[in-house]
């Protein structure tokens, strides 16, 4: 029997049109636009200015603070200006704005793809190194990897787990880089590793990627201390919490990190962010992105230069389709949709995903038949339907004492709902008031 | 270039709707709506149209100019009303006992407390209840079971198994005596040949219904196990300690409206508990009061009535009896 999370989950329709295509560079944009807050956390400031003249890798803007992070260029060419840039987030940001005249590299980047197997960089090496290369959690959360790494005082962990489950329908651009750049995952994953002093790592991989689990564990026999695990299919196994409890049976507790039980949970792009930072200097400048949907006529997996307009990858993967109706940022669960296609890829963006007409309508909404089905999916144990209720009447008080800040809103109540209740929406509303009040409380 | 639509993720949603399972119930009631056909010949059509229009036409009534909101009736859930009201009436019923029935069931029991959803106990239920309190004698003279016959002329009536079980027991005769002076044999009662409501004889058709159900995950099978699995224990202890005095399992599960009140009526979802373990409790209420009133009751049957009072408890069940929460170990007290 594979592994999975015990409780609630959903299995929605997979639709990996892009599985198969093999990661192709994106040819480079005339501009890009280089949000200064891609991370969670504070925003980096800028270093730059109007007028100066960056190559691929230069710094741009430097951390705001601790939990923040470096920002580079992604291009060669000159600051056309600082502003405030309509981005995914639906917000205009900062953001550095460059003209593109080329590609030229800062000379310390090594940009041969020989493998490095070396791991003879000492943890604050390692640590100093991914800090410097402004790397974050490239699956969607984009929180800074190198705080991460830092186990405070008193925490102690035994576990990296590497998370390449890829539960998102759609999205496919994990699955391809662990079939291209197998080995630079085991290394980053070595490199992580010995970063926080632990030796053992288990890379979680959902089944319906066999090849993925197959070159993996044929080539983890090359590194220490790392284990494969295949995983049933199941949403939202590749939320944290959920991945901890499939693969090593622990709980994180309520409000709690995964440091709490041991852990420290790495998205597979980000080990190979990693690799790259460590052992080649490249700093995070460039991610894979999936260009997909059911009427795009070429689904593919993108490798793209930090702040390139959508626009660009959707005309790369065959042009915006006549019938589109809805574009998301990231997966079809838990991705934003965009009002405007010319939004920039930043570090967090794992997928464009254009959906259609049809598709992107919701469906009617009738009352609530008390089917439970919501509570019976839901990975936390939650009533959604009774958060739902309670947050339509405002008793912030109850909805905090009803656990709603354990919501990781993956969305399967909504999903699942008969009655297409937005059952999520109204759930973050109510997650978002109860934060500012506890967060009114501390203050 | 097209507006694209901003929503708030998720922005895929699965295939179910709530007409869909309101219509996927209706099919699993086809199998033994053509066994009443079977036994009952056109009587039990005419009974299912009168019920099935009257409570659609109540139910668009009472939205359009009382509750003044959007037509209810896609979404199915009168017409299942309707078709489950029928199915706990004799086959005979006055058409008028009908109509008032399908009122009180759509009116009281359903748009009263806001329509679909919002209503506490199972409106066909409320309605049959009404009935068998305010027409006790139409209620129950059952019309004798003939095959396929279509002629229109009234058949005889005749007690239902649980009638003359109870009758016999009451007169001081032993429980296998009364089994063997009973027209109707354990086969018979799973066919459905067997007087009784117009859907409630065929415990075959009604459990091909039920994996139906079961296939198409429009119920789970804790409820239905649970009447079940209590009504054979209590009975068969009953049994066990006096086999003159108390029938067996095989009767209790067989005759009556067990069957249709298990698979049919206690899974209605709006009515029923929340949690996997409330339904277990609910269903384990059902069969006990069940038995309790057959047994020890003024009536013969008694799940019309138990599947109400543990409707009445759902709430409570669903406020004691909350999913475990992720990461949270319960506080000890």
């Amino acid at each position: 029997m594979l592994k999975t999370f015990p409780k609630g989950g959903v299995h929605p329709a997979e639709n990996k049109m892009a599985a198969t295509a093999e990661i192709q560079s994106l040819p480079l944009p005339k501009q890009v636009v280089i949000p200064l807050a891609q991370h969670i956390g504070a925003p980096a400031q800028a270093v730059v200015k109007r007028g100066d003249v960056v190559k691929t890798g230069t710094l741009i803007a430097k951390a705001g603070g601790f939990v923040s992070a470096n920002i580079h260029s992604s291009v060669s060419g000159k600051v056309k200006k600082i502003d405030n840039v309509l981005d995914s987030s639906g917000y205009k940001k900062p953001s550095v704005i460059i003209d593109v005249d080329g590609d030229e590299w800062e000379e310390n980047i090594d940009r041969d793809p020989a493998v490095i197997k070396d791991l003879s960089k000492t943890p604050e090496e390692i640590k100093q190194k991914i800090m410097d290369g402004g790397i974050v959690g490239l699956g969607g959360a984009t929180f800074p990897t190198h705080v991460k790494l830092s186990v405070p005082e008193g925490k102690t962990i035994d576990h990296i787990v590497i998370n390449a489950v890829e539960c998102e329908p759609y999205l496919t651009a994990d699955h391809r880089v662990m079939l291209e750049k197998a080995h630079e995952i085991m290394i980053g994953t070595s490199l992580i590793m010995k970063a926080t002093a632990v030796n053992k790592a288990i890379i979680g991989i959902e089944n319906n990627k066999p090849d993925a689990i197959e070159l993996l564990s044929k080539i983890a026999k090359e590194y220490q201390g790392i284990e494969i695990v295949a995983l049933k299919v199941q949403y939202p196994q590749g939320g944290e919490k959920q991945l901890i409890k499939a693969v090593l049976d622990r709980e994180v507790p309520s409000g709690g990190l995964p440091l709490d039980v041991g852990c420290v949970v790495q998205n597979v792009g980000t080990a190979i962010a990693v690799y790259e930072a460590v052992q080649k200097n490249k700093p995070l400048i460039e991610r894979v992105v999936t260009v997909t949907g059911k009427s795009v006529k070429k689904p593919i997996n993108l490798m793209v230069r930090i702040g390139t307009s959508a626009n660009e990858l959707i005309e790369a993967a065959g042009g915006l389709p006549e019938d589109t109706g809805k574009v998301v940022n990231g997966g079809p669960m838990m991705g934003k949709a965009v009002s405007d296609t010319d939004v920039p890829v930043t570090k967090g963006t794992s997928g464009i995903l254009i959906f259609n007409q049809k598709e992107s309508k919701r469906t009617k909404v009738y009352n609530c038949i008390r089917c439970a089905r919501c509570t019976f999916v839901c990975p936390q144990g939650l009533e959604a339907f009774n958060l739902k209720n309670i947050a339509e009447s405002n008793d912030w008080e109850k909805l905090e004492n009803e656990h709603v800040m354990d919501c990781i809103e993956c969305g399967s109540c909504s999903y699942t709902c008969p009655a297409g209740v937005p059952l999520l929406d109204y759930i973050r509303l109510g997650k978002s008031t109860v934060s500012q009040i506890i967060r009114s409380r501390k203050n | 270039m097209n507006k694209l639509n901003v929503s708030l993720s998720p922005h895929v949603k699965n295939k179910d709707s709530v007409p869909k399972i309101m219509y996927g119930v209706i099919i699993a009631l086809i199998p033994a709506l053509l066994v009443s056909v079977y036994f009952f010949g056109l009587d039990a059509l005419r009974v299912q149209a009168i019920a099935i229009v009257s409570c659609i036409l109540f139910e668009w009534l009472i939205q359009k100019f009382l509750i003044k909101g959007q037509n209810t009736i896609p979404d199915g859930s009168a017409a299942l009303t309707g078709m489950l009201l029928a199915f706990n009436v004799p086959a005979n019923l006055p058409w008028w006992i009908m109509v008032i029935g399908a009122l009180v069931a759509i009116g009281v029991g359903k748009m009263s407390f806001g329509g679909l959803g919002k209503n506490p106990f199972n409106p066909a239920l409320v309605g049959r209840v009404f009935m068998l309190i305010s027409f006790p004698v139409q209620m129950t003279s059952w019309p004798k079971v003939s095959v396929l016959n279509f002629t229109g002329i009234d058949a005889a009536t005749g007690a239902t198994p649980l009638a003359i079980m109870k009758e016999g027991l009451a007169n001081g005769e032993k429980v296998s005596d009364i089994m063997n002076s009973m027209p109707t044999s354990l086969v018979d009662m799973m066919t459905g040949q067997m007087g009784g409501s117009l859907g409630e004889i065929s415990a075959i058709a009604l459990l091909i219904g039920g994996i139906y159900m079961l296939w198409k995950k429009i119920i789970t099978i804790h409820i239905p196990l649970s009447i079940f699995a209590s009504i054979v224990l209590f009975t068969g202890i009953m049994n066990l300690i006096n086999p003159g005095a108390y029938a067996g399992p095989a009767f209790h599960l067989l005759t009556g409206g067990v069957m249709l009140g298990a698979i049919f009526m206690a899974t209605d979802m709006v009515t029923s508990p929340m949690s996997k373990k409330g339904m277990w409790i609910y269903g384990i209420g059902i069969g006990v009061i069940t038995v309790a009133i057959r047994v020890w009751g003024a009536y013969p049957e008694g799940i019309s009535f138990a599947i109400l009072i543990m409707n009445g408890f759902v709430p409570l069940i669903n406020n004691s009896m909350k999913p475990k929460l992720f990461g949270v170990v319960k506080e000890k007290k």
